[in-house]
């Protein structure tokens, strides 16, 4: 008998619950995968939607999505427009990343020196080798470089942080654009690789002499020493908030198609040099439509109030205008 | 009568149990035969997989993959020479650096140490075996590598890399990660295997013989050299070839201390790169069907040939001295 009455009390209990609690999965980007993780938390109560994300790379979380395998995926590298058809995909950005130059260079104050992009090319092609290189030497006038080798540290895992970068220095050098090339990996002419951006931090903190590109969540959160860069209107800047949320604002959404803008180097002088987005690709044609009406829910939820959020975890967030052009792709979804 | 009955108790069930037996016999056979022929099925199929995934990239770079120093994915080029060449270079160094060592190890386990301390040394060695290939690239990349960029590389530059002919190993710029760390690393997780192997084939010499080489007058070192060498002379080269095995294949901890650096150089204090380091890396970021994924498929199947071939080449060496 009262078996019987908990067991009416537990279907009472377990059945709305069931049907409230819905869960999604997610892969791809380890860029993101903090920030999800947390619009995960804070937003399971208002959406009743759970989110199960393995951040296995990018590449990776493409291809699972397009083998179906999970319900999104996320890239830091856009797909081309060909390629979302193709796999019957849609894609949107959800927050900006930056990337930051950490440097350890015995004598001088990582924080206080500058480089530009030209700079820091040659230094990845091997053309400049030697921290008190004349080239050096003109943008920090007055400051002591050591005559130091220069071990220029790179991801050797394929990353979507590679991709920003090797794109920044493709933009500011033609030597660089003609002989590496863009892309997740390229063929480094210069330096050594290390796994993951955990491990580059680590390499340019063990190495006299070292510099590494790190996202600038990674480094503000580990207190890297990182270095001032040019911008496009020649003006040197420490990475803040503020610079990243400058490139963003003056990026050309409008002209890109799929969100695919290109935010670095961007003209204005209070723009960080090296930013970009991170992105989502969500099936057009989702085998179960529910399962995408909840993706969509918690990004919608997210876009709306994971401001604070993300501003937490040293993200940007998107500017408004680009939040409302994100929701209104989605009708692409079918979500019916 | 009461043992009687029970010996023709006996007779009356045995037919029966027999019949069991035998059925149990079949059963058995079949599964024993199933496991074994499934391991070599599994194997084929293995090896035919990754073949079928290589064989893009064999397609269009042709012999060229395999003396190629070439790994561009913008230009979509692959080449296996340097990685081929990292894990050679390696594992080889490692087994240099390990074997000497292990021998050392297991000499003083078996004949020189006194038996309170056998115990906890063994012990340790085999320890050793049971750390985590992770913690060893984390103690190669924070501690070993700086200590060896400091300590190790100044001195052998100064003096070796002078000396003409050889000199370009050893001279290198300053740098935490290299092939000579990636080697001592290794050298170190290798060790256990081949020094538990050889520990134990040391014990299971007959007696008889060493007491015999005593007897007539032998050294310690005679009796390890004449008798008991000659006799594990073939578990021995086994635990070696354990040992090698090991090196080729191991991805964590090299990818920590190597640099992995798409560079041929002829230093030792280079970095450079493997090709299970460099699969493990590379492989979650390729690309569904293109032929970078392709290409690190194609490594995957050199480094199968390779383990083949040591495997083979030892079997050779293991084979008993009379019989050619």
């Amino acid at each position: 008998m009262s078996f019987a009455r908990i067991a009416l009390v537990l279907m009472a209990a377990g059945v709305p619950a069931a049907g409230w609690a819905e869960q999604i999965t997610g892969a791809g980007s380890t860029l993101a995968q903090p920030i999800y993780q947390k619009w995960a938390d804070v937003s399971a109560k208002a959406t009743g939607v759970t989110l199960n994300y393995q951040g296995v790379g990018s590449g990776a979380g493409i291809k699972l999505i397009e083998q179906r395998t999970v319900d999104f995926g996320a890239s830091d590298a856009p797909l081309q427009h060909i390629e979302l058809v193709r796999q019957s995909l849609t894609q949107f950005p959800t927050v900006i990343g930056a990337v930051d130059m950490a440097v350890n260079v015995p004598g001088v104050s990582g924080d206080a020196l500058r480089l530009t992009g030209p700079v820091i090319a040659d230094i990845y092609m091997g053309k400049i080798t030697n921290w008190n290189d004349p080239a050096i030497a003109k943008l920090n006038p007055g400051m002591k470089l050591p005559d130091l080798k220069i071990a220029p540290v790179y991801r050797a895992d394929g990353s979507g942080t590679t991709y920003v970068f090797t794109g920044y220095l493709a933009k500011v050098s033609p030597d660089f654009k003609s002989q590496v090339g863009v892309a997740k990996q390229v063929s480094w002419p210069a330096g050594q690789g290390a796994k993951g951006t955990a491990g580059v931090a680590g390499a340019v903190k063990n190495t006299s002499g070292g510099i590494g590109y790190v996202e600038s969540a990674y480094a503000t959160l580990n207190h890297l020493a990182v270095a001032e860069l040019r911008n496009h209107d020649g003006k040197f800047l420490k990475p803040s908030p503020a610079a990243f949320a400058a490139a963003a604002a003056t990026a050309d959404w409008a002209a890109a198609d799929d969100f695919a803008v290109d935010m670095n180097d961007q003209p204005g002088a209070k723009s960080w040099p090296i930013v970009s987005t991170t992105f989502v690709l969500v099936p057009t044609n989702p085998k179960d439509p529910a399962r995408a009406r909840a993706v969509l829910k918690y990004f919608g939820w997210a876009l709306k109030n994971g401001d604070k959020a993300a501003r937490e975890l040293q993200y940007i967030p998107l500017p408004a205008s680009v939040k409302a052009r994100v929701m209104k792709s989605w009708s692409a979804v079918a979500v019916q | 009568m009461p043992s009687n009955s029970l010996s023709e108790a006996a007779v009356l069930a045995g037919p029966a149990r027999r019949r069991g037996h035998r059925f149990g016999d079949i059963l058995f056979a079949g599964i024993a035969q199933a496991s074994g022929l499934f391991v070599l099925g599994l194997l084929g199929a293995i090896i035919l997989l990754l073949f079928l995934g290589a064989l893009p990239a064999f397609r269009a770079e042709g012999a060229r993959f395999l003396v190629s120093a070439a790994w561009n994915p913008v230009t979509d080029h692959y080449g296996a020479l340097v990685s081929v060449y990292g894990t050679l270079v390696s594992s080889v160094l490692a087994l240099l650096l390990a074997v000497p060592l292990a021998f050392g190890v297991a000499y003083c386990l078996t004949e020189l140490a006194p038996g309170w301390a056998r115990r906890p040394i063994g012990t340790a060695v085999e320890l050793l075996a049971a750390v985590p290939s992770i913690i060893y690239g984390m103690w190669g990349f924070f501690q070993l590598g700086p200590w060896v960029a400091a300590h190790v590389q100044p001195v052998l530059t100064a003096s070796l890399g002078r000396v003409p002919g050889i000199g370009a190993v050893f001279e290198a710029e300053p740098g935490n990660s290299s092939l000579f760390v990636a080697a001592l690393v290794l050298a170190v997780m290798v060790l256990p295997f081949i020094a538990a192997t050889m520990r134990d084939v040391f014990l299971t010499v007959p007696v008889m013989f060493k007491e015999s080489a005593f007897g007539l007058g032998c050294t310690k070192w005679e009796v390890m050299r004449h008798i008991v060498l000659p006799y594990t002379r073939t578990a021995v080269v086994g635990g070696i070839m354990l040992g090698l095995g090991r090196a080729l294949g191991e991805t964590m901890a090299v990818t920590f201390v190597i640099g992995n650096t798409n560079r041929i150089s002829a230093s030792l204090f280079a970095p450079g790169n493997t090709i299970a380091s460099l699969v493990a890396l590379e492989f979650p970021e390729a690309d569904q069907g293109s032929l970078h994924l392709s290409a690190l498929l194609a490594l995957g199947f050199l480094l199968f040939v390779i383990s083949f071939v040591v495997l083979a080449v030892s079997r050779v060496l293991l084979r008993p001295r009379g019989r050619n």
